[in-house]
């Protein structure tokens, strides 16, 4: 009999913007009206960039996946968010696309709960056709919540993902199961800005220690495990001791207790169960047992077994400290500034042309001159380089992952950025190719010549008359993960 | 086999209106200010014009489209008149068409006007605007002085030169030309400044302070241009002014996406030179040019073109900028009427401004900026920005010269 490839997690990975907004600065704006917020004043929640939001963090999350599957074809791209940019336009394809996916790769984004994630993840799982192809499953979020209210502290912004396939799997599945109830602790309105949530001490209560509970105890019935066996509990509750009663009450060691990141993080809604299996995942000795779960109109629960796989990929980089409070309003537009005249630009894309360019937008794809060898962007007709000319030689060669370094660069205060200054400068890549680009998460005089970077996805602009935005990569500073 | 443009085409008379915030004038009464200058020392009349080159840029912040709004405001007599545009480069392009016109021998009188009303927009600087549907896809919707501050950050990285020494070379650049904008009287900006207020000022597009920058102006310029013979025959014994070369250079994209530009230098006006010198039979610019207008919409423009125009060495610029060789009493006078930095930029009027002066300081007409001699003059006008460009060179001297 030939031996079959495990099937299961192949690899996890989360996305952390790199900007984390100080709980003590938001507390400090708001202690006049709203002082019970003081318990909640400690630590970072990690804040998007202006320019971040649910799709071009799932890429971002999604990308070390991909080079740690090498040339295996993804099968299907599902992206879950409960603040996905679209409602019209699938987001997930949005996404796919600027992976460089192949086109007959399934996208379908999934939302509605915290759990959305999760019960993508167990799909995949179940799935174990020995010639089914590797599945991308991401989660990102980019929540607003009112000013002052409680989720404005313990919410985050953030991605996570995993690709389950056969392979040499990180961690493979032991069971699972899952109930649903319109146990409604939290709802949002198609169309609303924000969250509207009931007593915590009745979720705490009544949703994660009965609903919850049970789940997890009929999950752990079923499959004949013991809740003292289990080495690592994700339980992504950020309710303070939410988790650690739910332990305590199945019989699970409070070690195996994992942390919810809310210290640098905060809750990133249906990814933070996938970005804390990644965290435990990278902890957990082979043979370890995780239990996974995620709490939202009803309970998820996933036994897993790692493996002795090494996890592919690395912890986040650790981030900047941000201390502006009114920097994070702005950034989600829930504060009107005057940005002057030049913010007046109308920003409206031709989606006649910009389907025309789609793989040049969406992948940074340019040309290679197969006469010249020269890479060029944007690909064109005819070769750049002046000793070739040739025509209609090149093919598509994308930049998205090509080492680059700065030729030259400015910061202007004159030209109307979310987040002056604007910052732009031609960029050479080490194998060829010049572009003309944006700059993002950079620090004050980080900017040099010669400075090496790396590209990223981004909003390129907000077209806020008719509710389009567009994408395209930006720059930035190649930053040793140890700093 | 081609002949070239040298001494084939005369100016016969120029004009400029005031250059400035014109809050009070539409572009009709720019145009008319400039136009009425010209003819008013041209010996024709406005029927003896053939045909007419309108350089205007912006058109959608001022007169809109074609050449109809200056057949109107002149009240032009049905003749052909054709509306140009190269960015920053138009005024030198409306010269260009109505130079060649005369020296393919269609016309005996044209006009070449450009004209630019940019202060209606309601912001300062230029105005912000498409790159086109597909370019706004991917270009960073940058501003001129953040495209232009590019070569500074380059060039002091190819030259190995301190940030601080090219600052103060860019701050020199800037005194200087306010030095000389302040003797003109029809210059926009005329205060003169010191090295502190440069260094001082606030940063609008790093390293470039708002000094580096020029000012953005209301204003226009005309040429009424023709033969050399016929230029003689209307006035016997005057001194006679000829064109040079016109040479213009088009970046093809080489230095957007190729990597082989440095990002310090202008490209297009190395080669735009090249040719203005073949043409006009220039061996050694830094003492054949004696007077050099060229396109200072910032001061490390005006810095890196000494070099690609041959006025010095290359790696040499910082110096002779600190020396004062580009002075008004230096040893090769640039921007002796202020520049775009002080005598103003109406972007479609720059080109022909910039010949303007030349045309002024070649009569002995320059008033209290009269330099002690000048035969040839250079001007050096870019549109667009270091990476992709259209620039011109024209040369402009005595008949003979």
């Amino acid at each position: 009999m030939a031996l079959q490839k495990p099937h299961g997690l192949l690899a996890t990975s989360r996305y952390v913007p790199r900007l984390r907004l100080e709980r003590s600065e938001i507390y400090a704006q708001h202690r006049w009206m709203a002082p019970g917020l003081r318990s909640l004043a400690k630590g970072q929640r990690a804040m998007a960039n202006w320019d971040e939001d649910a799709v071009t963090m799932a890429v971002e999350a999604c990308r070390p996946l991909l080079s740690s599957l090498g040339n295996q074809p993804v099968s299907a791209l599902t992206l879950a968010s409960t603040s996905l940019p679209f409602a019209e336009r699938i987001n997930a394809g949005i996404v796919a696309a600027a992976l460089g996916l192949h086109t007959t790769t399934a996208v379908r984004d999934v939302a509605s709960s915290a759990r959305a994630a999760t019960t993508e993840l167990i799909r995949a799982l179940q799935q174990t056709d020995a010639a089914a192809p590797a599945q991308l499953i991401v989660a990102a979020e980019r929540r607003t919540a009112k000013p002052a209210s409680t989720l404005e502290m313990i919410q985050g912004d953030g991605g996570a993902a995993a690709v389950v396939g056969n392979g040499p799997a990180i961690a493979t599945l032991l069971g699972t199961h899952s109930e649903y109830a319109d146990f409604v602790d939290r709802f949002r309105e198609t169309g609303q800005a924000y969250d509207y949530g009931w007593e915590e001490r009745w979720t705490r209560e009544e949703g994660y220690l009965k609903i919850g509970l049970n789940a997890i105890q009929a999950c752990l019935a079923q499959h004949q495990v013991q809740a003292a066996d289990v080495d690592h509990f994700v339980m992504p509750a950020t309710l303070p001791k939410v988790n650690e009663m739910v332990a305590k009450r199945l019989g699970i060691a409070a070690t195996a207790v994992e942390p919810t990141l809310a210290d640098t993080v905060g809750d990133i809604g249906s990814a933070q169960p996938l970005a804390m299996l990644d965290a435990a995942l990278r902890r957990a000795r082979p043979g370890a047992l995780i239990l996974l779960t995620a709490f939202g109109n009803g309970c998820d629960v996933l036994l897993l077994r790692r493996t002795e796989i090494p996890c592919p990929g690395q912890e986040p980089e650790p981030g900047k400290s941000e201390t502006s409070y009114l920097k994070y309003l702005a950034f989600n537009g829930q504060l009107e500034l005057e940005w002057g005249m030049r913010a007046e630009m109308d920003n409206k894309t031709a989606l006649t042309a910009a389907w025309r360019d789609h793989a040049r937008i969406a992948h940074f794809e340019g040309g290679q001159c197969g006469q010249c060898g020269t890479i060029q962007f944007p690909g064109s007709r005819v070769c750049v380089n002046p000793d070739c000319h040739a025509q209609d030689t090149q093919s598509p060669i994308s930049l998205a992952d090509a080492p680059a370094h700065v030729l030259s660069h400015t910061s202007d205060f004159l030209a109307y950025t979310p987040h002056p200054p604007f910052q732009f400068g031609h960029i050479d890549f080490d194998a060829g190719g010049r572009v003309l680009m944006e700059f993002t998460d950079t620090d004050q005089d980080e900017l040099q010549p010669g400075l090496a970077v790396r590209m990223v996805y981004r909003v390129k602009e907000y077209d806020a008359r008719r509710g389009f935005r567009r994408y395209f990569w930006k720059a930035t500073p190649v930053r040793s993960t140890s700093s | 086999m081609a002949t070239g443009i040298r001494d084939k085409v005369a100016i016969l008379s120029m004009g400029c209106s005031r250059f400035g915030e014109r809050w009070d004038s539409s572009p009709e009464d720019l145009m008319l200010e400039a136009f009425n200058e010209a003819l008013a020392e041209a010996g024709i009349t406005t029927a003896q014009i053939g045909a007419a080159w309108l350089g205007v840029c912006l058109e959608e912040n001022n007169v809109g489209k074609t050449a109809v709004p200056l057949a109107q405001a002149l009240r032009l007599p049905g003749i052909a008149a054709t509306r140009v545009e190269n960015a920053c480069a138009t005024g030198s392009e409306a010269l260009r068409g109505a130079a060649y016109a005369v020296a393919s021998g269609a016309y005996d009188f044209v006009l070449a006007l450009g004209v630019e009303k940019l202060k209606d927009t309601g912001y300062g600087g230029l105005p912000v605007r498409t790159r086109g549907v597909n370019n706004d896809l991917w270009l960073p919707n940058s501003t001129a002085p953040g495209a232009f501050a590019q070569l500074a950050s380059a060039y002091a990285a190819k030259h190995g030169i301190d940030k601080v020494d090219l600052k103060r070379a860019m701050a020199h650049v800037s005194v200087k030309s306010h030095d000389n904008g302040a003797l003109n009287p029809k210059a926009h900006l005329r205060n003169r400044i010191t090295e502190e207020d440069v260094l001082k000022a606030p940063t609008i597009a790093a390293p470039l302070g708002l000094f580096d920058c020029c000012g953005v102006s209301d204003g226009a310029a005309c040429a009424i241009l023709t033969t050399p013979e016929l230029a003689r025959a209307l006035h016997p014994g005057a001194e006679i002014v000829t064109i040079k070369a016109l040479d213009l250079s088009v970046s093809n994209g080489e230095e957007a996406s190729f990597t082989r530009w440095d990002g310090a230098s202008i490209a297009t006006a190395r080669r735009a030179a090249a040719s203005a010198y073949a043409s006009a039979g220039v061996t050694d610019p830094r003492s054949q040019i004696h007077m050099a207008e060229v396109h200072d919409c910032f001061s490390i423009t005006e810095a890196v073109l000494m070099e690609d125009l041959g006025f010095s060495e290359p790696g040499r610029t910082v110096h002779d900028i600190l020396d004062g060789v580009f002075d008004r009493q230096g040893k090769l006078p640039v921007q002796p009427d202020g520049g775009l930095k002080c005598f103003g930029h109406p972007v479609g009027a720059s080109g022909l401004r910039m010949v303007y002066e030349i045309y002024q300081q070649l009569l002995g007409r320059a008033g209290e900026r009269q330099l002690a001699r000048v035969d040839l003059g250079l001007a050096q006008n870019l549109g667009g920005h270091p990476h992709q460009n259209v620039c011109s060179v024209s040369i402009v001297g005595r008949l003979g010269a």
